[in-house]
This record gives structure tokens, C-alpha cells and sequence, in this order.
């Protein structure tokens, strides 16, 4: 087969082009972490990682990060189902506002929850009337987290809902099924995969977000500093190797990501050829 | 519970279950978690007189800040765009080792958090890091200058372009590389009359999506970028610097200037697509 | 300008996709290469056009008329290729696809802008496409987008014409107008031209010269007439038409099968005659000859004759027969009535690709 381009010369010079290139801006980076990680040694590396401070972000972390998948999980899936199994007007409206977090700065998103739920905030001045502190607590940083990472399950299960069509759904409703029968039955089945990809992505946001939550959180450590926040908090007090530790650790869940998703890439492809 | 039934009873018939339900559950999340957030910006400015609000937002080292974000923005999606097209040609149309690889690769820039991508960048290209090193005999100098700012914000956005343009490409029949070389046509000619006017939608977004996410990034930035006010202050960090003041509406005004510039540039990039679409699917050009 | 093959052969993998072979066209002929999809027939025309790379080993070689091509880069061929599906540049008008090919020749060698306009628009004008020129391929019918990329192909007035199942996607209507008028274009401007179709009516219809093939071999090359007359083997004559099969033992110069019983002029043993559904003549006696009893269990009429669908005990599939409608409505041919087949003719094909041998019924008119 003759393709545009696939003269020897020009391949060559394009895949080295490419490879010299995600090598300098993309591996390189990746190797620095670790390596600044354990540049003082692993012993070093592992009296970094039992720092008192840093377990509490740790747990903080993964206690924020619990909390907002299941909410994401369930919302994604019911504007999923809404979008692509039925029309009603608005429903383009919806679609575009479920993209705002994509195009907010993460700044302002956390400013306009700083607004609604601070002591002088609309909602916020009840609850302080009633002793509820949302912000510069965890509620704050759960809030902004959901936000931040509320279109992500959404946007893996609407193409792929589209692609596969009600068919089967009609099919299970003229068998009788109950509506949570044909969810559990038929649906889930066929999106499990892009629904745990879209936790995956969730997760590695939820689990990673700094500018959101620097605003609403008041970093206090051991109290309100995640993960992310110890790092900048360490970076600040010169503590390289510190912050390069925790930042490893992030770092880590970053790979374990991107190897989920070339997994789950890898088993879809397979399914596909061996159809 | 009781509108909820109403909406569904009121809707056409519909055959399969849980309209309203999703649609109960869905707006409530939307107008929640989306749209009062965003309503308490307007509520917080509403006191403001225009003639403030101006001042706000037209102030020297503000107004510094939008030049230096936007330039940098500008020429990070520009590199981005390029970059993005190199990396989904070569992933589309080439085998190689490692190829699998490098394309699992693109996606880290989304999956490292911001921060952590911060400090490292920070730290390669500071004078004494291993890229700031090689540079500097060189006479150039990234990191705490605006072509850090710049790098920091490619970088985050690097997987926009590629994953757009990447499945376009996978999607276009050989055919057309084939009826362009039976004409023809040399590669250089055949790549820019044929296959760069199919890609232009996806790359338009891909370049466009990565201008607005450069434009509100922020945790990648602020290390790199030394904060020199006039110099190389972005404007997230504006609003930042306001809200550690306590100055809430100075920083509600300059965001409502951010965000209003997201939503538009979101908005126009939505509109385009559909027009460009629509042209290849019939109806006039 | 003529084509000449010499030892082409092409392997994906391992599969052999094209045997070694030889083939030969003419100036200003226009041939159909004919099979069953995997026969090879598009392998071979996208070897032709460059588009796909004969095996290196054994060393085949390709000339239009005293030029070798074979290692010439598609680019530089100078063939002229309409794809299956079209393959327009959807992001083109169609004054813009069909002068591509003349825009994108480097400067020095480009005609004027004036001189490309005049053409297209000749080429246009020739395909009846003129008022559409603004148009964009999206917004033309199948049958329009393939006149378009016919006269995109023809616009640099190449050596070769090379059609991928030209008509494959239009609907009957469309296609045979089309037929007709590709027919008469090619009549016209008197290039060479070379068409893949796995519809045999239209590559007997079209062609001057057809090519069979099967499991990437040629079976068989002749004009249209002779290969419906003398297939060279039992494939061509399979693949060609409708064919009815009667096995039986050969004894005493008669053929049996349960009841039935032919005289043929055959050694003993056992044989397989098949036979034409057009040579088989419906009676309401056996003759002296013909002993073949058969029941009607379907009737439909097509067009000038009727089709009659025949099953009996000693049939092991059902027969198919065409009559005139003078003879059906002689016979007043109804479901469930119990006739007699005369086969005017039948032919045998001993093993693949041995002799040949036809027997006419004695009796027969």
C-alpha cells in the first residue's frame, strides 16, 4: 500500500524527530522526579515519606478523593443515561455545561466556592451562624474537588452510550424489564470499561488538584494540606528532597493511570479484532 | 419528589424508564455544584460600580498580567499545535519500538498533577538543574522568565492536540492518500492540499482547548515563573495575590474578566466546529 | 497504449494473493477482470496502478506500451485510478477535485490557471456535470460523485484507466446508464482501460476482453461471447451463469440417477453433467431419449421469460429453468404439476482443468 510520507527518509527523520522530542519534555521530566526523590539516598526517601505531615496529607488526600468518585460516579452515569436516551430541549445546553470545569481556571473555581460558602458568603454566612465551617476545612476541599473533576465519567460514557444506541435497552423494556434491571443488565455491562476509565481519570484529578484547593483549603498542616499542597508547602521551605518525595508519590499514581488506561486501550482494541 | 413526576408525566411518551429521574438529579447537580458557584461571582460584583470595576481590571500590574498570559498562552499552543501534529502522525502512520510507549506517554501531562509538574520543571530548567545547565552557556534563560511561563503551559496541554488530531487521522481512508498520489501529487503537496484541510477542525480545537486550559493554569505556572510583578505575573496568580489580601472583589472582578474569556473562546470554538461540520456533511459552503 | 505483465505475482504474509502470471492488453482495449471477491482481480489492478508492490522474487515485470513501469512510483505512472468509493477530497468543490491533479504538478511543468480552467471545465462538460461545478461532494448523488472522479482521473489525460468496481455502490438504474455511458466515453477518447467487477453481467456488457479469476490465477481470457460459448473450465462456467447438476452412473450410453435416465455418448462410470437453465426444455412426455421427471414448485416470471423452479426425488438440489412465456402458457405451468425436462445441451468438465467435452441431446431441435 502507497501512504503519503512513507518514503524511508522521511519516516525516519519524523519517528527520531518525535522520540528525541517526548524524551526532552516529557520523559526527562518524569526521571528528574525520581531522581530528586532519591537524591539523598532511599533511607532519606522513606524518613521523608513517614513525616508526620505527610502522612496526614496522604490520608487527607485519599479521604477527599473517596468522597468525591462515588458523587462523580453516580452524577456521570445519570447525565450519561439523560443525554443519550432521550431528547428534550436543552439537552445541547447541558452538554456544554457539564465542559464549564474543563475551561474554568482552576483559580476561579475555587475563588467562586470561597464566595457562596465564606463567612460572608451567601450560604456561607448561614452556616457559620450555625457553626458549619465549609471553607478552609475538608468540606471546602471535597466541594472544589467535585467540581474540578465532575465531567470527567460523563465525558468517557456520552460517545460511547451515543455509538451503542438504545437498541438494546428497547429490546430488555419490551421483555418486561425494570428500569434498574436494564441498567444493571444490559447498560452496565456494555459501558463498565469506560465507566472505570472515567474513574480512573477522577481519581488521578481528585487526587492531583492544586490551584482549586490551594484557595478554599487555608493549608494548614496536618489539618487541610492534601497532598499536592504539601508539596508546594515543602518547595517553599527549600526542602527539595521533601517535596520531591511526595511529589514521587504523585508522580507514581500519575503512572499507574496512564498504565490502567493503555491496559483498558489494549483489552477494547483485542475485543475489536477478535470480533 | 413531586416535580420530579411531574416532569417525567408532562415530557412525550417516552419508551425507556428513568427520565425523570436523571433529568431530577442532573439538574440538581448542575444548578448545585455548576451554576450557584458561579451566580455568587455576580452576586459579590453586583455592589460594584462600573467605574470600580474598571479601575479593577484596567490596573497596570493586572493588565501586565493578561499580556504576559496571553502571550504566553499564545505561544504555547502554537508550539503545542505543531507538536501535537508531529506526535499524532507519527503514532497514526508510523511502526516502530516504542511505539505504544510514547503514546501512553502524551497522556501524562493530564495524570501528573499541576504542582508536581511545577517544581519539576522549576528545577530542571533552574540555572543549576540538568536542562538550565546546558542552556545557560547558551545565553538562554527559561526558568523565572516568560518562556518558562510558556513551557510550563505547553506542557499541561500537550495531550489537547494530539488526542483530537489522533483519531481524525485514524479515521481518514487510505483512499485518499492513494487518489492524491494516482494525480499525482508529491508528499509535500498531497499532505498540505489533502490531509491538512481534513485535520484543520481537530486541530483548530485541539490548538483552541489548549489556549483556554494555558490561559487558567496555574499550579504548573507560579513555580517556574518567578511572580515579577509587571515582568511575569499570570493572571490566576492575580487573583490568588488579591484573595490572600482579602481583597474579594478586586479578585471576583479580574476572574469574571477570566472566566468570561474561557466561556467565550469555549463558545466560539463549539460554534466553528458545527459550521465546519456541517460543510462536510452537505448543505452550503 | 498497451499493458503487458510478465510474471506478476503478490503474498500478504503467507497468503499468496496473486499466482505468478502473464497478461496482456491491447491499445485502446478495454478489459474487466472478473471473480468472486478474493480471486486476486483488485490485487492485480492496484499492481498496475503502483498503488500496490508485486513480489520482488520471482522478478515480474510491467511495460505500458515500450515504457517499463515496474519499479515507477504511482506518482509517475501516469494512470488515471477511479476508486470503489470514490475517494473525492470532500473538502474540495468539484472544479477543485477535478483540477487537483493539474494544480499540484510542480510550477515549471503547471499549465496557466486560464489553461486549467478550460479544462476542467471540458472535462466537466464531458462527465454532464457542468452546472455543479461549486458543488461539494457531499451534496452530489452516488452516480454524480463517480463522474466526478472519472473526470478527475481523466484530467491528466493518463496513458491507463484503471476502475476499481466502478459501479459497485450505485443502485441497477444508475448503473446501467452508466455502463452505457463509460462504454461510449471509452469508445470516444480511445484510451486503455482496465476494470475490476465481480457482477459478470456488466463485465460481459462492458468489456472487450474479460479476465476470469479465481484464487489469484487466471482461468480464462476471451471476449465476452466466446467465454459465455466456451467456458475454458467447470469455474468459468459456474461463476458465468445459473447452472443445474445431474449426477448419475454412465452405462450403455445412458446416464441413470433414481428415475431419471439420459442418453448420453459417454465412457461408463460416473459423471457429472451441468447444464444451462435456458437449455432445458419443459414437456409434458419423456422422449427416447430424455427420461428426466420433474415437479414445478415455484413460478416466477422475469421479464421476457419465466422462471420455473423444478424439484424431484432424484434431484439433490432444485433445478432452475427458463421458458419462453409462448411455451408457459402452451403448458399452462402451475405449482405442483408434473412435467418433463429435455435438455437441449449439457456439458462435463472431468477434473479441474482437464478437457472439456459437450453433448447435445440426439432428439433435441
Amino acid at each position: 500500500m502507497q501512504r503519503i510520507g512513507d518514503a524511508p527518509r522521511i519516516r525516519r527523520l519524523l519517528i527520531g524527530l518525535a522520540l528525541v522530542l517526548a524524551a526532552l519534555f516529557l520523559l526527562l521530566p518524569l526521571v528528574a522526579i525520581f531522581a530528586q526523590a532519591f537524591a539523598e539516598g532511599v533511607a532519606m526517601f522513606w524518613a521523608n515519606l513517614s513525616d508526620e505531615y505527610t502522612l496526614a496529607a496522604i490520608g487527607l488526600t485519599l479521604f477527599v478523593t473517596l468522597l468525591t468518585i462515588p458523587v462523580n460516579l453516580v452524577f456521570g452515569v445519570f447525565l450519561a443515561w439523560l443525554v443519550t436516551r432521550f431528547s428534550f430541549p436543552g439537552r445541547r445546553l447541558l452538554q456544554t455545561l457539564i465542559d464549564i470545569p474543563f475551561a474554568v481556571s482552576p483559580v476561579v473555581a475555587g475563588l467562586v466556592y470561597l464566595l457562596l460558602y465564606g463567612r460572608n458568603g451567601w450560604v456561607g454566612g448561614w452556616l457559620d451562624s450555625h457553626d458549619i465551617q465549609i471553607m478552609f476545612a475538608w468540606p471546602g476541599i471535597v466541594l472544589v474537588t467535585i467540581f474540578v473533576t465532575c465531567p470527567f465519567v460523563a465525558r468517557e460514557l456520552i460517545p460511547l452510550m451515543q455509538a451503542q444506541g438504545a437498541r438494546e435497552e428497547e429490546a430488555a423494556v419490551t421483555l418486561g424489564a425494570s428500569g434498574w434491571t436494564v441498567f444493571r443488565r444490559v447498560t452496565l455491562p456494555n459501558i463498565k470499561w469506560a465507566l472505570l476509565y472515567g474513574v480512573i481519570l477522577t481519581n488521578a484529578r481528585a487526587v492531583g488538584e492544586f490551584g482549586a484547593v490551594s484557595v478554599v483549603s487555608g493549608s494548614i498542616r496536618g489539618e487541610t494540606n492534601t497532598l499536592p499542597l504539601h508539596v508546594e508547602l515543602l518547595y517553599q521551605d527549600y526542602n527539595t528532597v521533601g517535596a520531591f518525595t511526595a511529589a514521587a508519590l504523585l508522580a507514581l499514581i500519575a503512572l499507574l493511570t496512564l498504565a490502567a488506561k493503555a491496559l483498558l486501550e489494549w483489552r477494547a482494541t483485542r475485543r475489536e479484532t477478535a470480533a | 419528589m413531586n416535580t420530579l413526576a411531574l416532569l417525567g408525566r408532562s415530557a412525550p411518551k417516552r419508551v425507556l424508564p428513568g427520565f425523570g429521574l436523571s433529568l431530577g438529579i442532573t439538574l440538581l447537580f448542575v444548578s448545585l455544584v455548576l451554576l450557584l458557584p458561579l451566580t455568587s461571582l455576580v452576586g459579590q460584583l453586583a455592589g460594584v460600580s462600573l467605574a470600580e470595576y474598571w479601575a479593577i481590571i484596567s490596573e497596570p500590574r493586572v493588565v501586565a498580567s493578561y499580556l504576559v498570559t496571553i502571550g504566553a498562552a499564545a505561544a504555547a499552543s502554537m508550539v503545542n499545535a505543531l507538536f501535537g501534529l508531529l506526535m499524532a502522525w507519527v503514532l497514526v502512520r508510523y511502526e516502530f519500538p516504542g511505539k505504544r510507549l510514547l503514546d501512553a506517554l502524551m497522556d501524562l501531562p493530564f495524570a501528573l498533577p499541576t504542582a508536581v509538574a511545577g517544581i519539576t520543571l522549576a528545577t530542571l530548567y533552574s540555572s543549576s538543574g540538568w536542562m538550565g545547565r546546558l542552556l545557560a552557556p547558551l545565553g538562554i534563560e527559561v526558568a523565572y522568565t516568560w518562556v518558562g511561563i510558556a513551557l510550563a503551559m505547553a506542557f499541561t496541554s500537550i495531550p489537547f492536540v494530539v488526542r483530537t488530531v489522533q483519531p481524525v487521522l485514524e479515521d481518514l481512508p487510505h483512499e485518499i492518500d492513494e487518489a492524491a498520489l494516482t494525480l499525482g501529487a508529491s508528499d509535500a503537496t498531497a499532505f498540505r492540499r489533502v490531509i491538512l484541510p481534513n485535520l484543520w477542525p481537530a486541530l483548530v480545537t485541539g490548538t483552541g482547548l489548549a489556549f483556554v486550559r494555558s490561559l487558567g493554569e496555574f499550579g504548573a505556572v507560579i513555580f517556574i515563573a518567578g511572580n515579577m510583578p509587571y515582568e511575569t505575573e499570570i493572571t490566576s496568580l492575580m487573583i490568588f495575590v488579591k484573595l490572600q489580601e482579602y481583597d474579594y472583589v478586586g479578585a471576583s472582578a479580574i476572574a469574571s474578566v477570566v472566566l468570561a474569556v474561557s466561556l467565550a473562546l469555549l463558545l466560539a470554538l463549539n460554534l466553528w466546529q458545527g459550521r465546519f461540520i456541517r460543510r462536510l456533511h452537505g448543505g452550503k459552503g | 497504449m498497451s499493458i503487458r505483465l510478465k510474471n506478476i505475482a503478490k503474498t500478504f504474509g503467507d497468503n499468496s494473493a496473486l499466482a505468478p502470471l502473464d497478461l496482456d492488453i491491447g491499445d485502446g482495449e478495454l478489459v474487466g477482470l472478473l471473480g468472486p471477491s478474493g480471486s486476486g482481480k483488485t490485487t492485480l489492478l492496484r499492481i498496475i496502478a503502483g498503488l500496490e508492490q508485486a513480489d520482488r522474487a520471482p522478478a515480474g515485470s510491467i511495460h505500458f506500451g515500450d515504457r517499463e513501469v515496474t519499479n515507477v512510483h504511482v506518482r509517475d505512472r501516469r494512470i488515471g485510478f477511479v476508486f470503489q468509493h470514490y475517494a473525492l477530497f470532500r473538502h474540495m468543490s468539484v472544479f477543485d477535485n477535478v483540477a487537483f491533479g493539474l494544480t499540484a504538478m510542480p510550477r515549471r511543468t503547471r499549465p496557466s490557471n486560464g489553461e486549467i480552467r478550460a479544462r476542467v471545465h471540458r472535462l466537466l462538460e464531458m462527465v454532464r456535470l457542468e452546472a455543479f461545478a461549486d458543488r461539494y461532494p457531499a451534496q452530489l448523488s452516488g452516480g454524480q460523485q463517480q463522474r466526478v472522479s472519472l473526470a478527475r482521473a481523466l484530467a491528466l489525460q493518463p496513458d491507463v484507466l484503471l476502475l476499481d468496481e466502478p459501479f459497485g455502490a450505485l443502485d441497477a438504474k444508475v448503473r446501467q446508464d452508466l455502463r452505457r455511458w463509460l462504454r461510449h466515453l471509452h469508445d470516444e477518447l480511445n484510451f486503455t482501460s482496465v476494470f475490476v467487477t465481480h457482477d459478470q453481467e456488466e463485465a460481459l456488457e462492458l468489456s472487450d476482453r474479460v479476465v476470469v479469476m479465481s484464487n489469484g490465477r487466471i482461468e480464462q481470457i476471451d471476449e465476452p461471447d466466446t467465454l459465455y460459448r466456451k467456458p475454458a473450465n467447470r469455474f468459468v462456467f459456474e461463476f458465468l451463469g445459473d447452472v443445474n447438476r445431474l449426477e448419475g452412473e454412465v452405462r450403455d450410453g445412458e446416464l441413470t440417477c433414481g428415475a431419471a435416465r439420459l442418453t448420453v455418448d459417454l465412457d461408463e462410470g460416473r459423471e457429472e453433467l451441468l447444464l444451462r437453465p435456458h437449455e432445458l426444455r419443459l414437456i409434458e412426455a419423456p422422449t427416447a431419449h430424455a427420461h428426466l421427471p420433474v415437479c414445478v414448485t415455484a413460478v416466477s416470471p422475469v421479464g421476457a421469460e419465466v422462471r420455473v423452479e423444478l424439484e424431484a426425488d432424484w434431484l439433490a438440489e432444485p433445478w432452475l429453468a427458463t421458458v419462453r412465456h409462448a411455451d408457459f402458457e402452451r403448458l399452462a405451468i402451475r405449482r405442483g404439476q408434473h412435467l418433463f425436462v429435455e435438455p437441449r445441451r449439457w456439458r462435463r468438465f472431468s477434473d479441474e482443468r482437464a478437457a472439456r467435452s459437450t453433448g447435445r441431446a440426439v432428439a433435441s431441435s
